[in-house]
Order: structure tokens, then sequence, then C-alpha cells
């Protein structure tokens, strides 16, 4: 499915602030994996993310995904494999657009914008019938414009915007980060929920340590832009928080240093 | 004060009126394009004093060598276009800021249009020779053609910005990086806007030069101000008037209107004697003013000086 084979990826190289992000990573996706990522800040978590995404080129490696080779191909043209909710709840969503234009944008992510009308009567019953099963009420608001909803109800709609054309690969950057406790497990249970009826292979950053336990088939821990751990199956479903900073120590040489993970 | 009241003469004002209300709808026009990048596409496009002038160039030049008006029209609508797509690429392809962009096209476009119209500073067109869309001659058939041109472009472009095309402009303008992520062009659409802009601007300009009856090296000069000037009077009408039920339709019609306002508010300027040579500063005046106004409200609901000491308390 997807097939990471050492990228690497520099930020600005030759200057004071030079940063390797990625150093030579390589991961390999099964259909259907649902990989939670977790590291420090700067550990390249975000980096990996949008290198697949292509909002930068790689410096070296190559990118697969579903067969097709990602490496040369810029952010839009790679946008019909993958959907993206980003940690920014305004990012995801045009906020001087109508609901329904949103999803309709979204409905046609990758696909050749013509000159027919841009959101149908047919879609509008079943972007209706989808903004339902968010449970938020949003069905009643599609001609609202995005800009007037919350927080938790755009990233909500970008996470339906992202799964509306099923997606070859989801992409959540810490995309709960930025709600309050009660929206943020709200949006994840949404997430799992997407994920699970499309059977979607994802990625999904998050800070959280008992998230990334709790979610997923699979957890991978990155630190200075490799992947230092690579946990499946049941042994993931045993893990414990405690067990995954020790780890983090041990392989990273250094402990855990963000009180955002310690406390979380 | 009194012998200056008496000179003002309350028929000639009314009598400007029409003649106003033509130009202000070719202005209206122009401003349309305006909308499309400043508020569409969220870029300030400066290329509009060029194109402007551009567009009646061409038109002047070709009617007087013998095209039929509408055909004039419409190779100064792709001219038009084509110095929009020259400032799309500047930005797109080659990085430079849109605003620098827009005036550097702009300034080339000074020098294109003096050889457009064989390095004179002005082109006449008679009515009397030639067979020209509006003039200035019969105000009342200018108002009609170019209300009606008004309205065919107001539907034209209701109907594009509604298409899945035209949704991907308005995205890539509210939100780039939303946009990419949806697979699409941010690049290609910037493009397309800029250049579906300049084209009605050049058509407007086609449309001024002949109503005045010559083309003029800086008939252009102040245009995307004029131009904002009409997008922000008609918004701020069209708010107030129909307020949530502003649709892109009234939005559109308003900035149309808000050309003729704009015009007539310059007629009754220079009723009340002003010096025509200030206008340009008028003009700044009032479009500084307007933009700043939905700052300077967001200001007063929330802003540092109500803690200052001696304030209000509750203010």
């Amino acid at each position: 499915m997807l097939d990471i084979r050492e990228i690497s990826k520099t930020f600005n190289p030759g200057t004071v602030n030079e940063k390797r992000a990625l150093n030579k990573l390589s991961l390999h996706l099964d259909p259907g994996d649902f990989v939670t990522v977790i590291g420090g800040n700067g550990a390249g978590k975000s980096t990996m993310l949008n290198a697949i995404a292509g909002v930068w080129p790689v410096d070296e490696g190559r990118i697969e995904l579903d067969g097709h080779d990602l490496t040369p191909l810029p952010e839009h043209k790679r946008a019909f494999l993958i959907g993206r909710v980003f940690q920014d709840p305004m990012m995801g969503t045009a906020p001087n657009m109508q609901l329904e234009e949103n999803l309709a944008l979204a409905k046609r992510r990758g696909q050749k914008r013509g000159l027919s009308w841009g959101v149908t009567r047919d879609e509008r019953e079943e972007y209706r019938e989808r903004l339902k099963t968010l449970g938020l009420g949003l069905e009643d608001r599609m001609t609202a414009r995005v800009g007037l909803l919350s927080g938790g109800q755009r990233q909500a709609v970008t996470l339906l915007m992202a799964s509306l054309r099923e997606p070859k690969l989801l992409l959540l950057d810490e995309h709960t980060a930025a709600l309050d406790p009660a929206t943020a497990a709200k949006v994840l249970e949404l997430s799992d929920k997407i994920v699970s009826e499309h059977n979607l292979t994802t990625l999904m950053i998050t800070h959280n340590m008992t998230d990334a336990i709790q979610h997923g088939n699979r957890l991978i821990m990155m630190n200075e832009g490799q992947i230092i751990l690579d946990v499946r199956g049941e042994e993931k479903k045993h893990l414990t928080r405690r067990e995954l900073i020790d780890k983090f120590a041990a392989l990273a040489g250094t402990p855990m240093e963000t009180d955002s993970v310690l406390l979380s | 004060m009194s012998a200056y009241f008496a000179s003002l003469n309350v028929l000639k004002l009314v009598k400007n009126m029409p003649g106003g209300v033509s130009q202000g709808l070719i202005w209206g026009l122009m401003a349309l394009g305006v909308y499309i990048t400043f508020r569409l596409l969220d870029v300030a496009d400066l290329t509009v004093d060029g194109s402007f002038t551009t567009g009646g160039a061409v038109t002047v030049m070709l009617i007087l060598g013998g095209w039929p008006a509408w055909a004039a029209l419409l190779v100064a609508v792709v001219i038009g276009m084509l110095a929009g797509f020259i400032t799309g690429l500047l930005h797109t392809k080659l990085g430079i800021p849109a605003i620098l962009a827009g005036i550097l096209t702009q300034l080339s476009l000074y020098s294109i249009n003096l050889r457009i119209m064989g390095m004179s500073a002005n082109k006449a067109v008679s009515v009397d020779k030639y067979h020209l869309l509006l003039t200035s001659r019969n105000i009342p058939m200018a108002i009609l053609t170019a209300a009606l041109i008004a309205l065919a472009l107001i539907i034209l472009f209701y109907w594009y910005f509604g298409t899945e095309q035209g949704s991907a402009i308005r995205a890539t303008g509210n939100n780039p990086a939303m946009s990419r992520a949806l697979g699409i062009n941010i690049n290609s659409m910037k493009l397309l806007g800029l250049s579906l802009s300049n084209g009605v601007v050049a058509l407007s300009g086609g449309l001024m030069s002949q109503y005045q009856g010559f083309a003029d090296i800086n008939m252009g000069r102040g245009a995307i101000v004029i131009g904002l000037a009409a997008v922000i009077i008609g918004e701020v009408i069209g708010n107030a008037l129909l307020g949530k039920h502003l649709n892109f339709f009234g939005i559109m019609t308003f900035v149309v209107i808000g050309g003729v306002i704009y015009y007539l508010v310059i007629i009754i300027v220079l009723w009340l004697k002003l010096n025509s040579n200030d206008l340009k500063l008028f003009t700044a005046v009032i479009v500084a003013v307007f933009l700043a106004i939905p700052y300077l409200r967001g200001q007063r609901i929330s802003s540092f000086s109500k803690f200052r000491k001696g304030a209000k308390k509750d203010a």
C-alpha cells in the first residue's frame, strides 16, 4: 500500500538553521493499517506526513502509494489518493464558502474540475445524510458559511471531507490537538468510526500516549527523523504509557522531553 | 459664501447625472473585474491601470482599422486577458509577489499601449465616421447598452463561479492550503482568475474609449482605486439593504451600482466646484476610509485603548 524508502529532508541546508528533519526514513503500510505516530517535538512526525502529502519534494528516497510513484508529483497531483486533516481547524475548510460548497470541493478531490455545476442536487442529499452521521446538527446548516462553525465542528467537517471521496491514505496530523478535551474525544471517536467504516489506511500523529495506544492496530515512535519503534497487533494492545516512555528513553538515549507527552 | 452657493446651479447638476450614470456603469463593469481578483482571489492586482487603457487602445485602433466595434471589443478582451496572464506568470512561475507583478505589467503596458496607439498618447474615434456601440452623444442608449452588458456579465459570472472550476478559483482565494490538499492547482486558478479579471477590465476600457470618443494613454490611471471604491461602496450598500439575503448575484449587481454611485459622487463634487485635479486625492481618501471602517469597527469591540487610564469604564 504505502511504501516509503529511505527518504530524507533537510531544511535550510547550509545555514545555521540547518535541520535534518527526515533521515533515511523507511516505512511500509499494509492496506487497512491504522498507524498512530508518536515522538517528541521536532522528531519529524509532521515532516513525514508533509513529505507523503507532497508539501515540498524530498531530498532523496522514494514514496509509493497504491502502485503510484508519488516522489515527483506536486501536492495537488497526489491529492487524488490522499485525504488530510490538519492540526489547525481553520486550515481544512474554506471559511467564506458554504458548508455544502466545501463538501463539494472535497468530493471532487483530485478530479478534473470542469464547467458543470459545483454542487448538484443529488450530492446535496448525500451530504445531508453524511452530515447526519456526525451528530452535530450540521445537516440543517448546509448553506451556512463554514467560518461560522466552531473549531470542533470545522474539524469534524474536514474529517468528513477527507473521506468523502475515499482516499487510499488518510493523514491525520495532530488533528485533535487544538480542540478542548471533550471535543477532541468526540472528533477522535469520529475518526475511528470513519476509518473503520471505510477500512482506510491511516497515519495519525498524536501527542497523547493513551490515544496512541488505544487507537489503531500499529504504533510507531519517531526520533530525529527516523522510526525507532514499530509495534503492532497484540503487542501494541498491551502497551502501557510507562513502557512507551521507558522504551523511548532506552531507544533515543534521552528521556522524552515534552511535558505534554508525560502529562497526557 | 452666498456668492458661492448662488453660483451652484441645481439644474446643471441634474443635467449631468445621466452622463454620470453611464460612465459609472462602465467603471462598474471594470469593478467587476477588480472584484474577481480582490475578493475572490484575494489578490490586489494593479495590472488593471494598464489593461484598462490597453482595452481602450486596442478597441480604438481596430475600429479605426475598419473592424466592427463588437469584434474590436472582443480582441481587446483577449489582449486584456493576456495582460492578466502575464501578471499571473510573473507571480506564480517566477515567484514575484502579486502586487509587484501587477505593477511590473502595468508599467510595461504603458509602453505597449503607446505602441498600440502608434506612439501617440491619444487617438480619437469619431462616432460620426464609425459605428460605435455607445457614445456620450446618446446617453440614454449608452446607459442601456452598458447596463445590458453588465447584466450579461453578471449572469455569466454567476454561472461560472458556481461551476466546479469557478468554485476552485474561489477556494484558491479563500484557503490555498486546503485547495492544494484537495487537488486544486492553485497556480492555474490564479492565472485563470487574473486573466478573466483583466479581460473584463479591458472590455470596460474598450467601452469607455467608445463612450468618450478617444483612447488616452492616461485613461486607466487610478483605475484600481476606482474599482476598489466601487467594490467597497457596493458591498457596504448591499449589506445594508439586503444583509443576510445578499447572494453572489446581488453582490455583483451592487458592485456595478457601486461604480455608478462613485461616479455620481464625483459629479456632485465637481459640481461643488472642487478642482478636478484633486479628484484622485478625494478618491484615495474615500477608499482609505471605507477600507478602514471594518478594521476600526473591530477595534471598537476589542482594543487595548479601553484599558488606558482615564478611559470610560463602561463605554
